[in-house]
């Protein structure tokens, strides 16, 4: 009976050691600092919300259907921002995806690695350059060659009043949602072709090797064995591409012409959600003006906040397992 | 699997199987001239981009550029307040998000882990890893700019620590799940708390790291001009205040490029230049840190 005392005494010891105060504190710094985040976003989602209200509460439904953009009248509708966006985003995807997975099957299969090493840091290094140096190559170099050598010669090839004219028309500057979206498309390349490389990398060798071994071609090998198999990262990865080109501001704001009317055709001037915002915000005086960009901004919010968590759900099903 | 084998070698199949073969070799042929293509065409236009940067860019460097400030069209000049401006935000928007990405990158690591609400922060902050620079922007502008009445680059740099914190974040986890289980409890065997384990042993360990993982948010939010836009504004003489509006080199840019005058928009390929070169020597630096990491 005598030695319960001090062992209970030294167990007691031992619940409560010098430094559990300061590991109770350190703990809770670090699940506050991730706490800060969250918050954040929470914020963010609900300043958005709050500051765009008036918009909505005032134009309804007709704040997504409008495509008449009159900061003097103060009335707004969106549409034209928001098809712009759409339009902008998905056909630059078009055009890079297939040149991004090309990229990255040739990188990993057909190129030898002492190329394949700096070639694939390359394009990594090259998904990090910031979006204003290449909005600044569209509006200086590609805009004017666009218009000299494309939009120019189309223009006097294509017979008047038909269906081509009427798809090409637009003022021949070089500014409009086709460069728009040509500019995104290589903005976004390095970026979709080093994440679909890092998936084809990841594909365990015995499974090329067993396909190879059988007699495979590398065409079978790569649309057969490894597309399959990476499959849906791969669309994870797409769709990751597309929430960065719908949020692109710098880009598109130097090369899409910036018309808030809804686009006619593929070389008409337009605008994004991002451009309309970044060339409006700091200009806008009334109250409606702020409250339908900002509205805008929940608008790109809720698109991109789609795309990139079923992104993320996609990409991420295998990692974290 | 030999009734075919038969068939195939059968003398009436043997043509069709040529004919077979040489498609397959053919189709594979196109494959890989397609590919090879696409990277040609890839990197060939990249290459293009970089290289009107550095026509462009590099024939405006000069000491003026560094010493003095921005000038009013026509007359000489530099971009000296916006490299300053960039400077000091950058700098105030790293010391937040290195603070806080690193504490709640160890907190999903070492403490979270599996939990629910662990794959929650987790699965927020890689959305926030992508999520359009133009929102924070707005975001802050509501917060403290609406508020305050003014733009101050005091908001800029909350924007930009609002960027860089996922990447922070993002790359402590990953480092901190590098380091081996046995170097914790080796620490705790000897009677260190959790705690003490992760700053003096793990966080220690991963030293490089956690530098790298600073310098890919630092490259992320140097180049950054949307957020800023509506947070601090602008600057056209050299400030150190921090509640007042500051300049910053891709603003500046923006501002120039967009300008109706020759000698700005050469100094806005000046800039873009500079800015380039910057982000991508950090990155590379970042990535020769973590190669020395990993060999170790």
């Amino acid at each position: 009976m005598a030695s319960v005392g001090p062992t209970g005494a030294a167990s007691r010891e031992r619940e409560t050691p010098p430094g559990a105060f300061g590991e109770t504190a350190f703990r809770s710094l670090c699940f506050g600092a991730s706490m800060v985040l969250m918050i954040g976003l929470a914020g963010l989602i609900i300043s958005l919300a709050i500051g765009g209200w008036p918009a909505f509460a005032k134009f309804g439904f007709s704040f997504f259907t409008s495509s008449e953009w009159d900061p003097v009248a103060d009335r707004y509708g969106a549409a034209g921002p928001i098809a712009g966006t759409l339009i902008t985003a998905f056909l630059a995807l078009l055009m890079s995806l297939p040149l991004a997975v090309g990229v990255a099957i040739f990188l990993t299969e057909f190129c030898p690695p002492r190329i394949a090493q700096p070639l694939g840091m390359a394009v990594e290094l090259l998904a990090g350059i910031p979006s204003i140096v290449y909005g600044m190559w569209g509006l200086f170099v590609l805009a004017p060659w666009f218009a000299a050598h494309v939009q120019a010669p189309l223009a006097a090839s294509v017979t008047p009043g038909s269906w081509l004219e009427r798809a090409f028309a637009g003022v021949p500057n070089g500014a409009n949602i086709f460069t728009a979206s040509l500019i995104l498309a290589v903005m976004i390349l390095p970026y979709m072709a080093s994440v679909f490389r890092e998936l084809l990398m990841a594909v365990p060798p015995q499974m090329r090797e067993a396909a190879y071994g059988i007699g495979s071609t590398s065409y079978e090998v790569v649309g057969s064995i490894l597309i399959p198999y990476v499959r849906t990262s791969a669309i994870g990865a797409v769709m990751l591409g597309l929430g960065r080109a719908l949020g692109e501001t710098m880009a598109v704001t130097f090369i899409i012409g910036n018309s808030h009317a809804f686009p006619k055709s593929l070389f008409d001037s337009g605008s994004t959600i991002a451009s309309t915002i970044a060339n409006e915000f700091t200009e806008a005086t009334g109250e409606l003006h702020v409250a339908a960009l900002i509205a805008l901004g929940l608008v790109l919010f809720v698109i991109t906040f789609g795309s990139i968590a079923g992104a993320r759900l996609l990409l991420g099903q295998e990692k974290y397992k | 699997m030999t009734a075919p084998d038969k068939t195939l070698t059968t003398p009436t199949q043997t043509p069709n199987r040529f004919e077979r073969d040489t498609r397959r070799k053919i189709i594979n042929m196109v494959f890989v001239v397609l590919a090879t293509g696409a990277t040609a065409f890839a990197v060939g236009a990249l290459l293009l981009i970089l290289y009107s940067l550095v026509v462009n860019g590099l024939g405006g460097i000069n000491l003026a550029v560094f010493t003095m400030d921005q000038p009013p069209p026509g007359e000489v000049g530099g971009l000296r307040n916006a490299i300053l401006g960039s400077i000091i935000m950058c700098t105030m928007g790293m010391a937040l998000a290195v603070v806080v990405g690193i504490l709640s990158g160890t907190w999903l690591a070492e403490y979270g882990d599996g939990s629910r609400i662990a794959s929650t922060v987790r699965f927020l902050n890689d959305v926030l890893l992508s999520a359009p620079s133009i929102l924070v922007g707005l975001f802050v502008y509501e917060m403290l700019v609406r508020p305050f009445h003014g733009f101050s680059a005091l908001a800029g740099a909350v924007a930009l620590a609002f960027l860089a914190t996922p990447v922070v974040t993002r790359t402590t986890e990953d480092i901190l799940r590098l380091q081996s289980g046995a170097l914790r409890e080796a620490g705790m065997a000897l009677g260190a708390n959790r705690g003490f384990v992760i700053r003096t042993i793990i966080w220690r360990a991963s030293q490089s790291g956690l530098v790298t993982g600073a310098l890919l948010g630092f490259a992320r939010i140097s180049g950054e001009t949307a957020p800023l836009l509506f947070t601090s504004l602008g600057n056209p003489f050299q400030s150190f205040r921090l509640d007042q509006p500051m300049a910053a080199l891709p603003t500046t840019i923006f501002q120039f490029a967009l300008s109706a005058y020759d000698d700005w928009r050469r100094l806005a390929w000046v800039g873009a230049l500079l800015i380039a070169t910057t982000v991508l020597a950090i990155n590379i630096l970042g990535r020769v840190l973590t190669r020395g990491s990993t060999h170790k």
